[in-house]
């Protein structure tokens, strides 16, 4: 609440600011006879707004990380030595009902001393954002009266508002180098913690994965096995071999039947058709996989004699997946073809090849490293894909060549790895990092390497 | 050298163009001719053909997931056994006497005396609630003896839309007939399932807590990805000198895009989780997580917006004295902002129906009203789908499929304005 009156207190104070420059700004403009201002008197006030609220703010930031831990210490030390809570876990439990308490949102607690809590935690938390609204706002009406004092007909007011913009502008492009190294750390601390309990080797060639259940007797605890080798293989079963066998012949004959064949009408109305498979969330898929498909393919190997057919196959998951990746083949393929020049086209037409024979022994040789530069990309999607493979493929790990059997994906194993109970430092949760790092690894090679033979190829043409 | 006497002397006959062997090559080239180009049609074909039975398929399955299956229910609504006067229900308080009072017992106890002690079995759990919101309607009728029409169970339901399985069909069967021809069942819109949230019994689920969550995620991921996804296109574009911190930049972002969406929920789970200890399942998260990962889309059509916006108009307003900054501001971002809104949008389409990061941050939670506020705990529409989906009670899968048909028709209206917007204010220069 506090936070809130402070935030419209900054916020006002700004916009006075900004009205006072403004105005006195715009009185220098009848003396400009002599010397002109240098800058428009809406820059005076953003100068002075600015100067007005962006240290308010940065103050009232630091503080809303500085005073929660503030404040539940004086909640901990409110409560009799030999009552508080010792170990990390309790703590965290302990000051959550002292929190719901003091701000009315609980009214039962496990813990009584929460309720003795309560009165010094709510005391201090006043008294911590009091004192930082006060001093944010005095920073506030500081920098306002500072920059107000500071206008004259020659200040630089534009040159300086242009520079705070320049610095958000540069300030808010590195936000993608941040997430970069976000993930990057993140993946990297939590496998690291992982590899402290799994050794590498046998996380990457072990061949038994169970992450849930203790399977040598001499073990303690609940760690299992940790071979993500199955894993790996039934990854690259469905998103880059079934998934492929479905996607690269369709959508590499519709980008060839919608830009060599298809008059302009038909092209028109089936490349959005196209896009919307792009388009059709992946939940959807999974859904639509799980309920027709994979019923269909289960009834499909029982009629054949294939007997022990899972009702959650490989082949079910596969095939979805290869039709939703269709667009994404067929888009780059088109940009691929695109891009062949037409002199070559004309040249093989003008021999007396037909269209199909052009296309096969001139368009498609000559379009080849673009092509296969975007099926690389259409598997790295594919291989991250999560929500038709944790519909619609099993959970269990098998290593097999069968696509009626059930087989799982590095996906599917961090979804069902980070749902439900987690205790934060298992290794059975922290595998899923584990997973997740080989996972960014593995898509990010591919699509760098993708990109650079697509790139090189447009080159190569130009 | 001696030329071989051969190929001076000896000609070649002119070709027989017209000779029954070329004329069969040429029928083989053109016969290879059509059938490629049928393959071609066949590929287009089967692909639409797959869309057309997936859209089929949710839509049959899902269109009586708007409807439900009422029954008759007389219900005498006595002050006495229900502990409510006239004055209570009056009264501000109505909200408080009526959770207090007895409704469940008291409709049951009026389904017995009509249905029989196989009462539970034609009544929905939550028929209770609209004898109670009826009488929040109106409370006139307490007192009085009236007709209510309340939904039936989810087997009776299931046998009405002809979808029952034979144990249903073994265990409600006669139940349904006897109901249908005391013409005590009919069939009527759900209104609840757009205004209620989840919840364990199929016939009393509804979409809007799920739909609210994900405008309240979509709202925080469209906060935080829009403004810094424009900024960051226009430093890209317009000011970053050529340099190796601008190749990281870009090729961060270009990396980011293609970046599995899973990873931004492990991203979430391990920084805005377990760092930063902010709320589990809350929009906030989720909005926040989906920022990261919309922000390059945003980035990447900013740049191929501003791109086409050709130079002329910088080197004219530079040419009359304009700063860089104001170049920018003032000319290049207003003609590149359609370019950009249509970007937007269709990131925010994909953030929409994005489920795998929500699942890591705990958005999954069974969650019976809707989110109050960024903090408090939420789902969001596709995580409802995967929940439904995994439910086992067979009523679950038309609600499924139909908010799936729900979600489908928000991502073609989002996808609609985008294109409606790209047509009215596309300029080619």
């Amino acid at each position: 609440m506090l936070l809130w009156i402070s935030l419209f207190l900054v916020l006002g104070l700004g916009a006075l600011s900004f009205l006072f420059a403004r105005a006195k700004a715009a009185a220098f403009r009848p003396a400009a006879a002599a010397p002109r201002a240098h800058s428009l008197p809406v820059y005076h006030g953003w100068f002075a707004a600015l100067w007005a609220v962006v240290p308010a703010l940065l103050l009232l930031l630091a503080t809303s990380f500085v005073i929660p831990p503030l404040v539940d210490q004086a909640a901990l030390d409110a409560v009799p030595a030999a009552e508080r809570p010792t170990s990390a876990a309790e703590v965290e439990s302990f000051l959550d009902e002292v929190r719901g308490i003091a701000t009315g949102k609980t009214e039962f607690v496990f813990n009584e001393s929460a309720r003795q809590a309560a009165p010094a935690w709510a005391a201090a938390n006043s008294l911590y954002r009091g004192i930082a609204m006060a001093v944010a706002v005095a920073l506030a009406l500081l920098g306002g009266v500072w920059a107000i004092s500071r206008l004259r007909p020659g200040f630089r007011a534009r040159t300086r508002v242009e520079r705070v913009v320049m610095a958000t502008l540069l300030g808010a492009s590195l936000i993608a180098i941040f997430t970069t190294f976000g993930i990057v750390l993140s993946l990297l601390f939590e496998s690291a913690l992982f590899f402290q309990k799994v050794s590498p080797a046998e996380f990457l060639f072990g061949l038994n994965w169970s992450p849930q259940t203790a399977i040598r007797a001499d073990q303690v605890g609940s760690s299992g096995a940790f071979g993500a080798v199955p894993l790996f293989w039934g990854t690259i079963f469905i998103g880059a071999i079934i998934a492929m066998i479905v996607a690269i012949p369709l959508g590499l004959m519709s980008a060839i039947y919608l830009t060599q064949y298809a008059r302009a009408r038909t092209r028109r109305i089936m490349k959005p058709v196209l896009e919307v498979l792009a388009g059709v969330p992946t939940v959807v898929y999974g859904y639509f996989a799980a309920l027709t498909i994979a019923p269909a393919v289960r009834d499909f190997a029982l009629s054949i004699g294939i007997g022990n057919a899972s009702s959650e196959s490989a082949l079910a998951a596969g095939l979805v997946m290869g039709i939703m990746i269709i667009p994404f083949v067929s888009s780059m393929a088109d940009d691929s073809l695109a891009a062949v020049p037409q002199a070559m086209r004309d040249g093989s037409l003008a021999m007396g090849a037909t269209t199909s024979e052009t296309i096969r022994r001139v368009l498609v040789p000559a379009a080849l490293p673009g092509i296969v530069g975007g099926v690389l990309l259409a598997v790295s999607r594919a291989i991250g894909e999560t929500m038709i493979v944790v519909m619609a493929a099993g959970l269990a790990a098998n290593l097999t060549l069968n696509p009626f059997s059930s087989v799982t994906t590095v996906t599917t194993q961090i979804v069902q790895l980070l749902t439900g109970d987690q205790e934060f430092d298992s290794a059975k949760t922290l595998s899923a990092f584990a997973l997740g790092l080989v996972l960014f690894l593995v898509t990010l090679a591919l699509n760098v390497y993708a990109l650079r033979v697509v790139k090189r190829y447009r080159e190569a043409y130009e | 050298m001696a030329v071989p006497e051969q190929t001076v002397t000896q000609r070649r006959a002119p070709t027989d163009w017209r000779g029954e062997k070329m004329r069969g090559r040429l029928r083989r080239r053109y016969r290879s001719e059509r059938a490629f180009r049928l393959l071609g049609l066949g590929a287009v074909s089967l692909s639409a053909l797959f869309l057309a039975f997936l859209l089929w398929t949710m839509v049959s399955n899902g269109f009586t997931g708007f409807l439900q299956t009422e029954v008759r229910l007389p219900i005498r609504l006595d002050p006495v056994t229900l502990q409510l006067s006239s004055s209570q229900l009056a009264g501000g308080n109505a909200d408080q006497a009526l959770a207090s009072a007895d409704i469940e017992a008291v409709t049951l106890q009026a389904a017995r005396n009509i249905y029989g002690e196989n009462a539970r079995q034609i009544l929905s759990e939550g028929a209770w609630i609209y004898v109670r919101d009826a009488l929040k309607a109106d409370p006139t009728l307490l007192g009085q003896q009236i007709d209510l029409w309340v939904p039936v169970s989810s087997e009776l339901d299931l046998i009405a839309k002809d979808r029952a399985t034979p144990e249903i069909l073994v265990r409600a069967g006669e139940t349904y007939r006897s109901l249908d021809q005391q013409g005590a069942i009919r069939t009527a819109l759900n209104t609840r399932f757009l205004t209620a949230a989840d919840s364990t019994d199929p016939t009393l689920v509804g979409i809007w807590g799920a739909f609210k969550g994900s405008l309240l995620t979509m709202l925080v991921t469209l906060v935080l990805a829009f403004p810094v996804g424009v900024l960051s296109a226009l430093y890209l574009e317009e000011y970053a000198p050529k340099n190796r911190w601008t190749d990281l930049i870009e090729v961060s972002i270009n990396n980011l895009a293609a970046v599995p969406s899973i990873i931004f929920g492990l991203l979430g789970l391990a920084v805005f989780l377990n760092v930063m200890h902010l709320p589990r399942s809350a929009p906030i998260v989720g909005g926040l997580t989906l920022a990261l990962m919309t922000l390059p889309v945003i980035v990447i059509a900013g740049r191929n917006a501003i791109k086409s916006v050709p130079p002329s108009i910088r080197d004219a307003a530079l040419g009359i004295g304009a700063s860089r900054v104001q170049v920018v501001f003032h000319h290049v971002l207003p003609l590149a902002l359609p370019g950009i809104l249509t970007g937007t949008i269709i990131g925010m389409a994909r953030a929409l129906g994005e489920t795998a990061p929500l699942l890591m941050i705990g958005m999954r939670a069974f969650i019976s009203a809707a989110p109050e506020g960024l903090t408090a705990p939420a789902t969001a529409l596709p995580v409802q789908i995967f929940l439904w989906s995994d439910e086992v009670s067979r009523g679950f899968v038309e609600k499924t499929s139909a908010a799936i048909i729900v979600l489908l028709a928000f991502l073609l209206a989002m996808n609609g304005v985008a294109i409606y917007l790209r047509n009215k204010f596309e300029r080619r220069w």
